[in-house]
């Protein structure tokens, strides 16, 4: 869908923002370009839409060259989100919406209807599009700043750093949102954020930049954790990586048993047989209990093992009611077969690469067992 | 002094004072006439100047310096110039305060464009709007304001300088100070002085009204 050959920036001053990059970035799902702050990455996304002309090489998008059209009609083919929403600030809510329609020649009924329908698409309410965007919350305007972007429906969704000047509930929120929103519209999306975090909950694709311009790697979150191309994407994507991958995976595959039944310990439900606490018949005490559906992620399953007395989780499913519970090996187990198998397609997708590979693939591993053996020590001994 | 006042409100009052072929209604509306003509003129001049250096950073040094040049410029000294140059006929007069309103417009306007939020510009041309749109859709709007406080400056101006067209022998309320200069008639040039003042204080407090009425909706920030 938008292809970068050989495209290198470099401004009037010297400043090499972006070196020698190509890359593919295939129809449909998110792309987010990460790296520290310098790196190149807003000149990147801003030589899609011809913000900034690249000084040479070639960049498609549908295959067809950004340089042989019209700026300003690639623009309005592009939705574009840039930090701090840029709204207008002497148009209302409604009429930010309605710009490119209108720019479009839409008429202005049919961009205001538009308008009205996107208020709703990103969770704002009808009456939100009367007021000036200086009456609405940073949260609030970023949502307009998406609306805006989706007004005319375009295939290509550029955003730079969109949550960045939000708070960290907020911006949770907003992330939650932009998901959800892009399961219904499948558009190819490029994300710039300098937060790994971000990047790994939002991102199908990772390409992690480095001062000076250079792409340093692209590729699925998990393959991005699990086998970083080299120390600089370690280092880059934390001490933590290991349990961010395993923040990336679904449970849904972990097998289930029955909830115990007699025992020590007793699953409370209600009637609709929803879990509601473990309950000692010891000392007649109870603690609650979070179960966790298909989606939830390993990491927060190996969370709940921990904190639950018995060492299971209660599994449920879409509506909340139990399916039945996992035991905390079984939890770890699949943790650790996780780090090693998402290291292992890996090598067999790129045997060019294979000694870097090794090197990378036993940090991956220890990283994993090491989350899991700290998860495990915080727990201390409670009754198995 | 106590007399002085107590005729000067005399004067001012007087019915007969007000109608007439020169009378004070007459006055006033050549006096606004010439006023309006000018600052209609020097903003057709100005307003261009000071969009063109706003939208494209040119020449922002101009823009800036053109005030201070625009207070130094010897006003009477300009209508001597041109009269002496073009012989009697307004156009002295209207090339003298077109000169004084041209600045006050190019540098509010000029100021009120720089104003406008980088991002903002950025985004307007991010949608695909073309240099025109923005220019038009998003910096004149949203430097309006300013570019109204440099029109009512420069109106403003304009009211309180066109006492000039008296010096070289046509209307406004001028007629009242030099005339009574001429007869050593102080009242009257007391009273042409207030009713100048007054008219210029007037237009201020309407403009100034009618603009915040104008912006009302607009952020803190940029009204
Ligand atoms: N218009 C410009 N002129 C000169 N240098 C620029 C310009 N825009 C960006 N740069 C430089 O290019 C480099 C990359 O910038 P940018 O793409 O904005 O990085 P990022 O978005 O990753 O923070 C930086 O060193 C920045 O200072
Ligand atoms: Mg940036």
């Amino acid at each position: 869908m938008i292809q970068f050959q050989a495209v290198h920036k470099q401004f009037p001053n010297g400043t090499t923002a972006v070196h020698d990059l190509s890359l593919d970035l295939p129809e449909g799902g998110v792309t987010v370009l990460v790296g520290s702050s310098g790196c190149g990455k807003t000149t990147t996304l801003r030589m899609i839409n011809r913000m900034v002309e690249p000084t040479s090489g070639t960049i498609r998008v549908a295959g067809k060259d950004v340089t042989e059209q019209d700026a300003a009609e690639l623009r309005r083919s592009i939705g574009y989100v840039i930090q701090q929403a840029g709204l207008f600030p002497h148009r209302t809510v409604l009429d930010n919406i309605a710009t490119v329609p209108l720019l479009l020649g839409w008429g202005r009924r049919k961009a205001r209807a538009r308008a009205a329908e996107l208020l709703d698409t990103v969770g704002l309410t009808a009456d939100a599009g009367k007021r000036y965007p200086h009456q609405l919350s940073g949260g609030q305007q970023q949502r307009v700043g998406v609306a805006r972007a989706l007004a005319a429906d375009p295939p290509v969704l550029l955003m730079d750093e969109p949550f960045g000047a939000v708070d960290p509930v907020v911006r949770t929120q907003l992330q939650d949102e932009l998901l959800r929103l892009q399961q219904e519209l499948g558009k190819t999306i490029v994300f710039v954020t300098h937060d790994i975090d971000e990047a790994v909950r939002l991102g199908d694709r990772i390409a992690v930049f480095r001062t000076g311009g250079h792409l340093v790697q692209c590729a699925p979150p998990e393959e991005l954790l699990a086998r970083p191309a080299d120390a600089f994407v370690a280092d880059f994507l934390g001490a933590e990586r290991g349990l961010k991958l395993l923040s990336l995976t679904g449970i849904a595959a972990l097998p289930q048993g029955a909830a115990p039944d007699g025992g020590r310990w007793e699953l409370l439900r209600d009637p609709a047989g929803k879990p509601l606490a473990w309950r000692d018949t010891d000392t007649d005490t109870e603690t609650p209990v979070r179960p966790l559906k298909g989606t939830d992620s390993l990491l927060s399953a190996l969370n709940e093992s921990v904190a639950s007395p018995t060492g299971l989780i209660a599994r449920v499913d879409e509506d909340g009611v139990l399916t039945g519970v996992t035991d905390r090996d079984t939890i770890h187990d699949h943790a650790n077969r996780l780090h090693v198998t998402a290291s292992r397609d890996t090598l067999a997708a790129d045997d060019a690469d294979t000694l870097a590979a090794d090197d990378a693939d036993a940090p991956a591993a220890a990283v994993a067992v090491e989350a899991v053996e700290a998860v495990e020590a915080t727990k201390g001994g409670g009754p198995a | 002094m106590y007399e002085l006042l107590v005729d000067l409100g005399g004067w001012l009052t007087g019915p007969e004072q007000w109608s007439g072929s020169d009378g004070i209604g007459v006055r006033l509306l050549e006096h606004l006439q010439y006023s309006a003509l000018a600052t209609v003129v020097a903003a057709a001049i100005a307003l261009p100047i000071g969009l063109l250096i706003g939208h494209t950073g040119r020449g922002a040094f101009l823009a800036i310096n053109l005030s201070s040049f625009g207070r130094a410029l010897p006003t009477v000294g300009l209508v001597v110039l041109v009269f002496l140059a073009s012989g009697l006929s307004m156009t002295p007069v209207y090339v003298a305060l077109v000169a004084l309103a041209v600045p006050a417009i190019v540098t509010n306007t000029y100021a009120g464009m720089a104003a406008v939020d980088r991002d903002v510009k950025d985004a307007a041309r991010g949608q695909g709007m073309r240099w025109h749109q923005v220019l038009f859709q998003v910096e004149l709007p949203l430097a309006l304001p300013l570019i109204m406080t440099g029109l009512r400056l420069a109106l403003i101006q304009v009211v309180a300088t066109a006492t000039i067209a008296a010096y070289v022998s046509f209307g406004g309320l001028g007629r009242y100070v030099f005339d009574g200069l001429a007869q050593r008639d102080l009242v009257q040039v007391l009273g042409g002085a207030v009713l100048v003042a007054v008219l210029a204080v007037a237009l201020d407090l309407l403009l100034a009204g009618a603009q915040r009425l104008l912006f009302r909706h607009r952020a803190p920030a940029t009204a």
